[in-house]
């Protein structure tokens, strides 16, 4: 079965992306397929390369970008959301004439289209949020 | 033609489960987890709300979630039933449709 995810929380609010990582790895475990995933509002903070939790903590992004690897996900970050909280690719960092870059290995930005285009590809949407 | 619903809030904080088992079909299926897994547990207010919620729904919880908030097994609700990630992709598997009441 085709699954997609949609994210709206970030890593250290509440439990809404590790839920949305086990489910997502559960499920590709199982041999089912995953469309997409989206990061949509504080669920964008999930894609910053930038971050750096203590060695005992887990790192959220790494394992996005590890399970991205292992199953080739396409791990798509809400531009609007993006621009708001500062993540920012080549593309965005030309564009808005920013002088870095922070969006993590195998995510990209993109718009909202993506989701609706998700929710139509897909058999389920599964949201993980607040 | 069923549905999923997930409730990740504890009914202490939030009423997205009294929303969702008043607003749930008969024979939808119901999964607690997060803080939403409280509400499985016996002798609370809500008690009474899963106890009947069990009569026409399937009630489920993620053991996961469960188990991390020290929660012991002896004190979930009869008739509620737990799965593991596995059994929540199962569950969103076998159901038409997923509505989080996030």
């Amino acid at each position: 079965m085709k699954f997609s995810i949609q994210v709206n929380e970030g890593p250290y609010q509440h439990q809404a992306s590790d839920s949305a990582y086990q489910f997502t790895k559960a499920a590709l475990e199982k041999g089912h397929e995953c469309f997409r995933v989206f990061f949509y509002h504080d669920g964008v903070l999930n894609g910053t390369r930038l971050t750096t939790p203590p060695q005992d903590d887990r790192n959220i992004v790494n394992n996005w970008t590890e399970l991205a690897e292992k199953y080739d996900l396409d791990l798509v970050v809400c531009v609007a959301a993006a621009q708001r909280r500062g993540i920012v690719d080549d593309g965005e960092a030309e564009r808005n004439g920013k002088d870095a870059t922070n969006i993590a290995p195998r995510f990209r930005i993109s718009g909202l289209g993506q989701l609706v285009e998700a929710a139509i590809q897909s058999d389920r949407l599964v949201v993980f949020g607040d | 033609m069923s549905d999923l619903h997930t409730v990740n809030k504890s009914p202490f904080e939030k009423n997205s489960l009294e929303s969702c088992l008043r607003l749930s079909k008969a024979g939808s299926a119901i999964l607690l987890y997060e803080d939403g897994v409280y509400a499985a547990l016996k002798g609370t207010a809500v008690e009474n709300m899963i106890a009947s919620a069990v009569s026409d729904k399937k009630v489920y919880v993620l053991g996961p979630d469960y188990k991390a908030r020290g929660l012991a097994d002896d004190r979930m609700i009869d008739g509620v039933e737990v799965v593991d990630y596995a059994g929540f992709v199962d569950l969103v598997d076998a159901n038409d449709k997923v509505q989080a009441w996030v």
